[in-house]
């Protein structure tokens, strides 16, 4: 697959001439550590040039409204129909409908390929803000449309994007007491969707390596009494094989930032213990010993500690060792119990799932376990994943299941403030999220 | 009249039997006519599963009392190996949940080998909380989701 290539385009004779009066604070940006503030009106013209110009606008239209920090206007609203992608828009028009920025490009053809000129124009000063050119092949148009949307992203907030990205998860379907759930992986948009699993066996928590080429995941036997075990797929080819051949249960893989090991939880005589494995070379190392449940270990953003949960202080909590093993300490110390722990991407944060007074939350702690703060709640909310810019999270939502009807299972994104929450398509019940890193260029 | 009356009448049975269904569970089930035996002897006659209370694993006396028929059969039928199967209720995180199965698996096995039952006759496996039975997010289904299911292979 030919990936997307980039160049910038220079501002020209607008970029110069803008320069020279720039008032103090422009609005084409965003504060999102900020405690109020109001989503940045953007107008996005269709592209023009080519019939996939609308679809592209659609698809950077709907990434940055779902974002919570920007809010599309309507294009039935726009004044300036000749708008096109070489020349200034006038600005006076746009203004006049409240729009602090305006986004346009142009497709043309390149040799079989599709190239795809865009600008991004700050309204309220009057230049360009960004521009960017890609050359790809015309399949790829909707990885473009998001790398448009995360450039736009990142000019606007100063934070990277994560919309040319992937979601892996377990697509549910079937009765509450024979339910099917299989491995699915689609774009962070719910485009895409495909499964990786045939659903003839359970199949649950999957998770990315870095470069997307596989993924983690823990799978039941043919037999019933086979124990459950990790097993290690490739994306592509769908080739999967066994992640070490432990006598017991194998369960809550997870990768290292490098993609070297996989940390996991191995289950036998009644305790559960992490357990490291070697990718390539499959040597395996015990990182725990106790007598009681030690799982969900996942690897700090620089590969150095490793946070898990533990009842082996009497209560589910959480606690960080060394990526090697030892020097285990529990950082949370709140009402209730801590599950799931995930160390953000950026390394400020660690989001959890917490049971407490019968309901369930998803919410953040520094990693030193102070400024515990919730983000999202309810009867059965689980498994957070971090987006790779740190600042968004998906998780998973069950309702309660009553007369025999099993309760829906959907994905949610948030945001860190706990601001902005929605739900994320899917096209069956889905729960077990796993955000992908970007998609490499 | 009548008609309406009796329906209460069967509605308030139902909901007395449903009160105490775990100790109908414990208690040995009335003899039928199913070969002894046979798996369904075994399901029927002695007791298949046993319960556990929240986030425990410890063998609650009405669990004993069934293992301990369940040992007594198994010593009697030796021609059956054994999978036990731990199970969670929905309210705890998927992950630890399969630990929490395998914990209460782990325990009746214990109790079975101290019964006298060789240890290499029993397989154990949790399924966490991805097979409940009933499936239902009430207590009532919660408490019959807490459990250990004795499979004959």
């Amino acid at each position: 697959m030919m990936l997307p290539r980039r160049s910038t385009i220079l501002g020209g004779a607008a970029l110069a001439a803008g320069a020279a009066a720039v008032p103090a604070r422009a609005q084409l940006t965003i504060d999102m550590t900020r405690p109020t503030f109001e989503p940045v009106p953007i107008a996005i013209v269709d592209f023009a040039g080519d019939r996939v110009g609308a679809d592209i606008a659609n698809v950077v239209r709907n990434d940055l409204q779902n974002s919570g920090l920007f809010r599309s206007l309507p294009p039935s609203s726009f004044i300036q129909r000749d708008v096109n992608a070489s020349t200034p828009p006038r600005f006076p028009e746009w203004r006049q409908i409240g729009a602090a920025g305006v986004v346009v490009g142009q497709v043309g053809q390149a040799g079989g390929n599709i190239k795809v000129d865009f600008r991004l124009w700050d309204v309220v000063v009057g230049q360009q803000a960004a521009g960017l050119s890609f050359t790809s092949q015309p399949a790829n148009w909707r990885r473009l449309a998001h790398i448009i949307a995360d450039a736009i992203y990142k000019r606007v907030t100063g934070e990277e994007g994560y919309f040319d990205t992937r979601i892996a998860y377990v697509a549910e379907s079937g009765p509450g007491n024979a339910r099917v759930k299989r491995i699915a992986i689609m774009d962070q948009d719910g485009a895409n969707n495909r499964y990786i699993t045939d659903g003839r066996t359970l199949a649950v928590t999957p998770r990315f390596s870095p470069t997307l080429q596989e993924i983690v995941y823990m799978a039941f036997g043919e037999n019933r009494s086979t124990p459950p075990r990790v097993y290690l797929q490739n994306v592509d080819s769908g080739r999967r094989e066994l992640l070490g051949n432990f006598p017991g249960m194998s369960f809550a893989p997870r990768f290292s930032p490098d993609g070297t090991k996989v940390v996991m939880s191995i289950a036998a005589d009644g305790r559960t213990n992490i357990y490291e494995m070697d990718v390539r070379g499959r040597a395996q190392r015990q990182l725990t010993n106790s007598s009681a449940i030690d799982t969900s270990p996942c690897f700090s953003n620089d590969g150095t500690q490793i946070v898990f949960n533990s009842d082996r202080g009497g209560s589910q909590q959480l606690y960080v060792m060394s990526a090697s093993g030892g020097g285990e300490r529990r950082i949370s110390f709140g009402e209730g119990r801590y599950a799931t722990p995930v160390w953000s991407p950026r390394g400020d944060w660690i989001a959890f799932t917490k049971i407490s007074g019968g309901s369930f939350g998803i919410g953040v702690m520094r990693t030193d376990g102070g400024g515990e703060r919730m983000l999202a709640s309810g009867f059965l909310v689980e498994g957070p994943t971090w987006a790779p810019n740190g600042r968004v999270l998906a998780y998973f939502r069950q309702q309660p299941s009553s007369a025999g009807r099993t309760g829906a299972v959907t994905l949610h994104q948030v945001d860190i403030t706990g601001r902005f929450e929605r739900q994320i398509p899917t096209p069956t019940d889905a729960s077990d999220p796993a955000w992908s890193p970007l998609i490499p260029q | 009249m009548m008609r309406t009356f009796k329906a209460f009448a069967v509605i308030a049975a139902m909901i007395v039997m449903a009160a105490c269904s775990n100790q109908q569970e414990a208690a040995a089930p009335a003899t039928t006519t199913v070969t002894p035996g046979s798996v369904a002897d075994f399901r029927q006659n002695v007791g298949d599963r046993v319960f556990f209370d929240t986030d425990m694993s410890v063998i609650r006396e009405d669990g004993r009392q069934t293992l301990n028929r369940q040992a007594e059969w198994l010593k009697k039928y030796t021609q059956y190996q054994i999978t036990i199967e731990g199970h969670c209720d929905e309210r705890g995180t998927r992950e630890y949940n399969f630990a929490l199965g395998e914990r209460r698996a782990n325990a009746a096995k214990q109790y079975l080998v101290a019964q006298g039952i060789p240890a290499a006759r029993i397989k154990t496996i949790s399924f966490g909380k991805e097979n409940p039975d009933p499936p239902g997010s009430d207590e009532a289904a919660w408490a019959r989701n807490r459990r250990d299911v004795t499979a004959l292979q």
